[in-house]
């Protein structure tokens, strides 16, 4: 064989092994997915949806409380992450050229890596421990904390994507900056900042760390913010880890559910996106 | 990008006072992110001052973990979390890079877009789902394949001992997948800024493609390479419950990767809520707060090599 026909030869052989290494990482994703999906489906039931678990030890049950739980804990730390982040992201585009705007980013890059179980210890530290009980609330705080670095940023993103030529036009018209950032820039990219939001929100509904020692879990209907609460993957992990083989079943339908979610508002958010190039994390 | 805007707040003939308002306004909102990220640290540094002043140095080298008797070294979790995110990233790179090469050079633009869209997908997946199909799935998987792995490997300290299942290889073949998309998507993302000219002058000298990518692209593409390598060591480093549900939660240091071990995330979360005393509180507060420091520092070291690259905020 010639030498530059082995070289060819050695290129499409190293070409090969990229597109097995592409095809293993694909073959895993929808591995998970499937799996996910035939156990969960085969234990997923209305009542299950509807009722709350049994005490330990009987049979059946259902996951009712930690849906409600979920939503409460998710939707009270969205109510505080998403306003905060939005406008931090205004800041940030608008007017964060100078050393305050470094200073933002800088600070909400740390916390956007810093590990989520660190997040929960400071929840812990700042409400659990003052007010010496665990609760939803403070769960909520974990998770806002998590929401707000990854809203602030990608609004920002989205928020530069407006062409400067329409601040200027408006601006040249004698419109205020405030109402041009409020009344044009803003709806203008509103649809990029609302998809940020809601995947901010799906990535928190996942959280299972920060939740451990905040919210805690409750098996039954929490009483009130200042209590327990449940949360889907905490109790996903709680039954996961038990040794009764119902209740792992019961993790499977639990996980089937918490991954539809995450799945439908990623995939949701992809289709409103379409053009692909503007879809910053 | 910003100074058109930003002319006419400083150099505009007069300032509106409801501009000058609404800048402050959303500076308060832009403020609460550098709050959190300094009373995050400092409430770190405050609730572990005790386990400072009694172990000093002693609690990141100490390997005795005793709650009952109040004795606390932190060593075996830090092995165990930096063991394990090793794994992760001698299992992840290849298979990242691998694929990003694919993605990059091979695939059609709509292809590569719609696949990485989708390895992107496995990112989103929560991490206790992942965990759950780590204790049903890939632990028995594990614990079947580390007697054939002894067999052939077993020269090597690292694939000695009993076939657990659970512990440090497990672990890490867990965070490798959490890893993936990271590392798959940044790499595409970089070697699709090669700049052609740089490849047709290669391809021009009679380089084959293959050669073309090993010899000009993913040199290139090195520091991005490194920045997607080391964001997902932060990543892996703070991972928590697909760690927790694998590793095997035993506190010892162990040079074969088939033996349970513990992460500092994990004892983090399996035992504050159940802290038996101030200075255990402390203690785990205290792990709190190295792990903290490690992945800041990390994080910042992938930032420079992606902002050195131009991709900064990836």
């Amino acid at each position: 064989m010639s030498r530059h026909l082995r070289r060819k030869a050695f290129g499409w052989l190293m070409f090969a092994l990229t597109a097995a290494c592409a095809l293993l990482s694909l073959s895993v994703l929808f591995y998970i997915l499937g799996y996910i999906f035939a156990k969960g489906c085969s234990s997923l039931s209305w009542s299950f949806l509807v009722h709350l678990p049994k005490p330990a030890g009987e049979l059946g049950g259902g996951i009712a409380n930690s849906i409600v739980g979920s939503i409460k804990i998710v939707g009270l730390a969205s109510l505080a992450g998403i306003p905060i982040g939005v406008l931090g992201g205004v800041y940030l585009s608008e007017f964060g050229s100078g050393r305050l705007g470094f200073l933002i980013r800088y600070a909400s890059d740390i916390l956007n890596g810093v590990p989520s179980i660190v997040t929960g210890l400071f929840a812990y530290a700042v409400v659990v421990e003052p007010m010496k009980s665990f609760s939803g609330l403070a769960g909520s705080v974990a998770l806002a904390i998590i929401m707000i670095p990854i809203v602030l940023r990608s609004a920002e993103d989205f928020l530069r994507l407006v062409p400067q030529t329409i601040r200027e036009a408006a601006l040249a018209l004698g419109v205020p900056q405030w109402k041009v950032i409020l009344r044009i820039v803003i709806p203008s990219a509103a649809r990029g900042i609302v998809t940020a939001s809601l995947l901010a929100m799906a990535r928190i509904a996942g959280e299972t760390a920060p939740l451990l020692f905040t919210s805690f879990g409750n098996s039954f209907w929490d009483s009130g913010w200042l209590n327990p609460m449940a949360a889907l993957p905490h109790t996903i992990f709680i039954y996961a880890i038990s040794p009764y083989d119902d209740l792992h079943r019961q993790a499977w339908a639990a996980a089937l559910v918490l991954m539809a979610f995450v799945l439908a508002v990623n995939v949701g958010s992809r289709l409103l996106l379409r053009p692909s190039s503007a879809t910053p994390r | 990008m910003n100074e058109a805007s930003e002319t006419v707040v400083v150099a505009g003939p007069r300032q509106r006072p409801g501009d000058r308002f609404f800048r402050y306004l959303t500076a308060a909102f832009g403020l609460v992110a550098i709050l959190l990220a300094v009373s995050l640290a400092v409430s770190l540094w405050r609730g572990s001052q005790a386990a400072w002043l009694k172990f000093g140095p002693h609690f990141i080298v100490g390997t005795n973990w005793n709650p009952v008797k109040e004795k606390f070294g932190a060593l075996p979790f830090i092995y165990g979390t930096l063991v394990s995110s090793l794994v992760a990233l001698v299992v992840a790179l290849p298979l990242g890079v691998g694929s990003a090469i694919f993605l990059s050079e091979l695939a059609s633009p709509t292809v590569s877009d719609v696949c990485s869209f989708l390895i992107e997908l496995l990112a989103a997946v929560p991490s206790v789902i992942l965990g759950l199909m780590g204790i049903f799935v890939l632990v028995p998987v594990v614990r079947a394949v580390e007697p054939f792995l002894s067999r052939r490997l077993g020269f090597l300290p690292l694939f000695r001992g009993a076939p657990y299942g659970v512990g440090l290889l497990a672990a890490g073949l867990i965070l490798a997948l959490m890893i993936l998309p990271y590392i798959t998507v940044i790499t595409r993302e970089v070697l699709l800024q090669v700049p052609k000219p740089m490849k047709e002058a290669m391809l021009a000298l009679g380089a084959t493609h293959w050669e073309t990518v090993w010899g000009v692209s993913l040199p290139y593409a090195r520091s991005g390479i490194a920045g997607a390598l080391f964001l997902s060591l932060g990543r892996a480093l703070g991972e928590t419950m697909a760690v927790t549900m694998v590793i095997g939660n035993t506190p010892k240091i162990s040079a074969s990767l088939f033996d349970p071990a513990y992460s500092m995330a994990a004892v983090i979360a399996n035992e504050l809520a159940e802290a038996v005393g101030d200075m255990h509180l402390s203690s785990l507060v205290a792990i709190g707060l190295t792990l903290f420091g490690i992945t800041v520092v990390i994080n910042g070291l992938a930032r420079l090599m992606l902002y050195r690259l131009g991709a900064a905020g990836k």
